[in-house]
């Protein structure tokens, strides 16, 4: 091989190429029935694909750089570019005299470049190791692009735009009940967790008994451990005084945000034990020597040592329940997989990637910040001064 | 003056310190010397209740320990561990500012004493105070340890095995510096180690500790000329013994007048240092000075008889 | 540990009466079951429908573990080093793909049925496999490498005599976490017509019958808690003949 290229980057100029042959787009005449594959070639004007082309390719040849990983990130940031300006360009051209029902969305070879392309970025990105600060803005940049190109209307034509359209209200209904059961399910297993954990560190037992119950309860599949919160919640609404009347039925958010609170135990407490025991034996003791309380050596001992850890496992969690909410669109709690079920129902695969692709780049960005606040909370006591 | 009266640890069934008394005189260093196992640990941590003993007593200065919080009487007592026991996200500062914040010092008084410290173990404030842990030797970290402990000048320092971790060579630079940091704060020290060769540097008054029991206790002297038993003898290591007590016999006792060829040695030199001194050079005596003026001279048939006393 | 082992058989059996004889619990499930509505699911048997989800899980997780195994010892070898980061980078980003989504984005690719359900569970099994195998590998003990090398040892050889045997617990421990993550998924799968055991939820769910969700609810989540309890005894086996080979 000759020295310079980077295996990886030859990889993905090969897979790039192929994809490049594959159908760009699907033209279809209505939202469900099958459509027709269109070549890069025919998805827009012969200028428009010049240009595409030769950034995709010229993106492609910067990925080759092996020793020049901001070659390769910028290759694959034209790449996109190039990408982005076919769909935009495309859609309107392809609908034109195809009916009024017709529909334009991205096919498999887009599908193929985007993954390459990112795939390109995301080699990139793991040999440069940029610090905490510049991923953050990396990862605005990435977003405030992201969003520039949705809001400026350059993919309205696109029929995953069009079944967003139709449904603009429950799109942000869904949206916030999703942001509310995956974060709300996080405070709350945040808000019992740590202090179970700090507990189960303090006494043997209790860790014994509470760890492998919480293990327990993470094996069970999502569905059927949503399925049997619905008896429970009905049962307590039924029961409890007062508890229907502060919203708690069988179906909907309660059973939704219980049975993600379930799941999200076991990373909390399990991640809180692992931090406060790894905290070096000889800090703890010398702190009990020199006088500090329970409580003074918790707080500034223990605690701040174990954040990092502690903070994984909330990102394990973060990520974990904005995917399983997903399950709560099954029992009427609403949230993005309301689109996907509806859609499965339909066959409408737009309807799918309407609540999917949502889900996703959610669980992407939260385990990117995430991921930053734990590099944080590594690095400021480097800073801090007395 | 601390005295420790007939205190008991029993761990479920097991005697592991069995009524040791002792009274530790003010501002003298006291080495507690045993085998893992031996309870010295233990008695250490009885003294600052970091274990509460089963029975028996201490009293600081006549106070009983038992009538304070144990963590307030923590804060009055200094502690330094193995392997230092540093807060890793505090920095060096913060870290020997530990206990004066527990008590709540000004912070400007904290800032001076933090300082003052860190130019007292040799380490430049400006240089060190901001740094972390992690950024230092280990012979620094065991310093700013001791300097820790030392901060809000208590009476007493409790150190357990504070050289452990150390190399050889580090560690008898610490060993020194803690001698004459001792000798210019006064402080009371208990220190609990293994090695007898430390406990014998370091000690005004050795304690060896065998299955929980305190054996022997008095000068270093004593327990090298005067094994209690043979567990002591042991300790000390019976090849070793001469040697080990020449090392703590000065010179200047057995000066004699006369004069010797070669190079001269100080008279608070050891005995040990003018034997190997004749034996290395093949010179029968070797001359002694005192502030740079010969003052006689120290012969190996004095050493010999010297050792004899002990025979 | 006795009583461990008498809860296994117990909750075995119970797993069993519930797939083979499933009448047997109708006075059980009655109270949930809408009035004058079926309690037992009777539309497809369930044993068919047990087979046929583990069939689907074990398929893809073996499938998945020969593939993310023999990745895993590319990347280790000298040669795939330059793949290493990228790999470590899309098992962390390929992770935090929901595997509904990965579930629900294989349908207008592959269409409906057992083959996406199958495609999602083998891809999403990959990843747990992959990093475990890829960590196991590239942690083992330096010391006991060098002998082997010391010793004269091919690299195929090492290979499977030593490097294999050593990483197994942890390449095992992916593969539980793999199939777990596979049977709730494919529970999932008869959202997009794979014939599972979800099917007998979802039909729950749709006609507002509690009596079906608990029963395909307790035959699912017994199939997963006994699966991960035996896989679980498998790995702490493994790691004893490999501790105990690694001392003697």
């Amino acid at each position: 091989m000759p020295r310079g290229l980077s295996p990886p980057g030859l990889l993905f100029a090969a897979l790039g190429l192929v994809a490049l042959a594959l159908p760009f787009a699907t033209l279809r005449a209505n939202r469900i029935v099958a459509g027709e594959g269109v070549f890069l070639w025919d998805a827009a004007g012969p200028g428009v694909v010049a240009v595409a082309l030769a950034a995709m390719i010229a993106g492609l040849a910067l990925g080759l750089q092996a020793a020049r990983p901001w070659w390769r990130l910028g290759g694959s940031l034209l790449g996109l570019a190039g990408l982005v300006l076919v769909l935009s360009r495309g859609a309107g051209r392809l609908l034109e005299g195809a009916g009024d029902l017709a529909r334009v969305s991205p096919a498999a070879g887009f599908w193929c470049l985007l993954l390459v392309l990112m795939m390109l970025m995301a080699d990139a990105l793991s040999t440069l190791r940029p610090g905490p600060r510049l991923r953050l803005v990396l990862l605005a940049a990435v977003l405030g692009a992201l969003a520039l190109v949705l809001t400026s209307g350059a993919l309205s034509e696109l029929s995953i735009m069009q079944e967003y359209r139709a449904r603009a209200e429950g799109f942000r209904r869904a949206a916030i009940r999703h942001v509310a059961l995956a974060f709300g399910s996080l405070g709350a297993a945040a808000a019992i967790g740590f202090p179970l954990g700090i507990l189960c560190h303090r006494r043997a037992r209790l860790r014994g008994a509470a760890i492998p119950v919480l293990s327990f309860l993470q094996t069970i599949p999502s569905l059927a451990m949503f399925g049997i919160m619905i008896p429970v919640l009905a049962w307590v609404a039924a029961t409890v005084p007062g508890a229907a009347e502060i919203g708690i039925a069988g179906i909907g958010f309660a059973p939704a945000f219980l049975a993600l609170l379930l799941y999200s135990l076991l990373p909390v407490v399990a991640n809180t034990v692992a931090g406060l025991n790894a905290t070096p034996p000889a800090a703890v003791e010398a702190a009990r020597g020199m006088g500090m309380t329970d409580r003074q050596r918790l707080w500034g001992i223990e605690l701040p040592l174990a954040l990092p850890v502690m903070l994984a496992g909330l990102r394990i969690v973060l990520v974990q329940n904005i995917g399983l909410a997903v399950i709560a669109g099954l029992i009427g709690g609403g949230g993005f997989g309301t689109f996907v079920f509806q859609g499965l129902n339909q066959t409408a695969s737009d309807l799918i990637l309407l609540g999917a692709l949502p889900t996703v780049v959610l669980a992407l960005v939260s385990a990117i910040v995430m991921d930053i606040l734990v590099d944080f909370a590594r690095r400021t006591p480097k800073r801090e001064s007395a | 003056m601390i005295e420790i009266d007939s205190i008991t640890k029993v761990y479920g069934g097991t005697t592991v310190v069995d009524a040791v008394s002792m009274t530790i005189e003010t501002g003298t260093i006291t080495v507690i010397v045993g085998t893992s196992g031996s309870g010295k640990t233990t008695l250490l941590r009885m003294i600052n209740r970091l274990v509460e003993p089963t029975s028996g007593s201490v009293r600081i200065n006549g106070e009983a320990t038992s009538d304070i919080a144990p963590h307030l009487l923590r804060r009055r007592i200094g502690y330094a561990i193995q392997g230092h026991g540093l807060f890793p996200h505090h920095s060096v500062g913060r870290n020997i500012a530990a206990v004066p914040r527990l008590l709540g010092w000004p912070k400007d008084k904290i800032a001076a004493r933090v300082d003052e410290l860190l130019a007292l173990f040799g380490m430049e404030p400006g240089a060190f105070r901001d740094r972390f842990p992690a950024e230092l030797s280990g012979g620094q970290q065991q310093r700013v340890g001791v300097a820790r402990a030392l901060a809000s000048r208590p009476d007493l320092l409790l150190m357990d095995e504070p050289f452990g971790a150390l190399d050889p060579i580090i560690r008898a630079r610490a060993q020194a510096d803690l001698r004459e940091i001792h000798q210019k704060l006064g402080s009371t020290i208990v220190l609990v180690t293994h090695d007898m060769e430390e406990a014998i540097r370091l000690a005004d008054r050795v304690g060896v500790m065998d299955g929980g029991k305190l054996v022997q206790h008095g000068p270093p002297e004593e327990i090298v000329a005067r094994p209690a038993n043979g567990f002591v003898a042991e300790m000390v290591g019976d090849a070793e013994r001469p040697m080990r007590l020449l090392s703590l016999i000065p010179v200047r006792g057995l000066v004699e007048d006369g004069a010797a060829p070669g190079e001269p040695l100080r008279d608070d030199a050891s005995l040990r240092d003018a034997l190997s001194e004749c034996l290395w050079t093949g010179r029968d005596a070797v001359p002694v000075t005192r502030d740079g003026a010969v003052i006689g001279r120290v012969t190996l048939n004095a050493i010999r008889t010297r050792v004899g006393r002990h025979a | 540990m006795t009583a461990g082992a008498v809860l296994r058989a117990a909750l075995s059996l119970l797993l069993v009466a519930l797939v083979v004889w499933p009448q047997a619990f109708a006075p059980v499930f009655a109270p949930f079951a809408p009035e004058g509505g079926p309690v037992i699911y009777d539309r497809v048997s369930l044993l068919s429908l047990s087979l046929n989800h583990l069939m689907l899980v074990a398929a893809a997780s073996s499938l998945a573990t020969l593939v993310a195994v023999t990745l895993a010892i590319a990347v280790t070898r000298p040669a795939g080093a330059a793949f290493r980061p990228l790999s470590r980078t899309i098992t962390n980003v390929g992770q935090t793909f929901p595997p509904v989504a990965v579930l629900a984005l294989a349908v207008p690719v592959l269409g409906f049925g057992a083959g996406p359900t199958l495609v999602a569970l083998f891809l999403y099994g990959l990843l747990p496999i992959f990093e475990n195998a890829m960590t196991a590998l590239s942690t083992l003990p330096p010391r006991t490498m060098e002998a082997a090398r010391g010793m004269g040892m091919g690299r195929f050889q090492r290979l499977w005599q030593v490097e294999l045997p050593l990483a197994a617990p942890v390449i095992l421990a992916g593969i539980r976490l793999s199939v777990v993550i596979a049977l709730g998924t494919a529970t999932i799968g008869s959202t997009v017509a794979a014939r599972t055991l979800g099917e007998v939820i979802i039909a729950g769910l749709l006609t507002n019958n509690t009596a079906f969700v608990l029963q395909g609810g307790l035959i699912v989540g017994l199939f997963a808690v006994l699966i991960y309890d035996a896989l679980t005894l498998l790995e702490r086996r493994i790691a004893r003949r490999a501790g105990a080979s690694r001392r003697g």
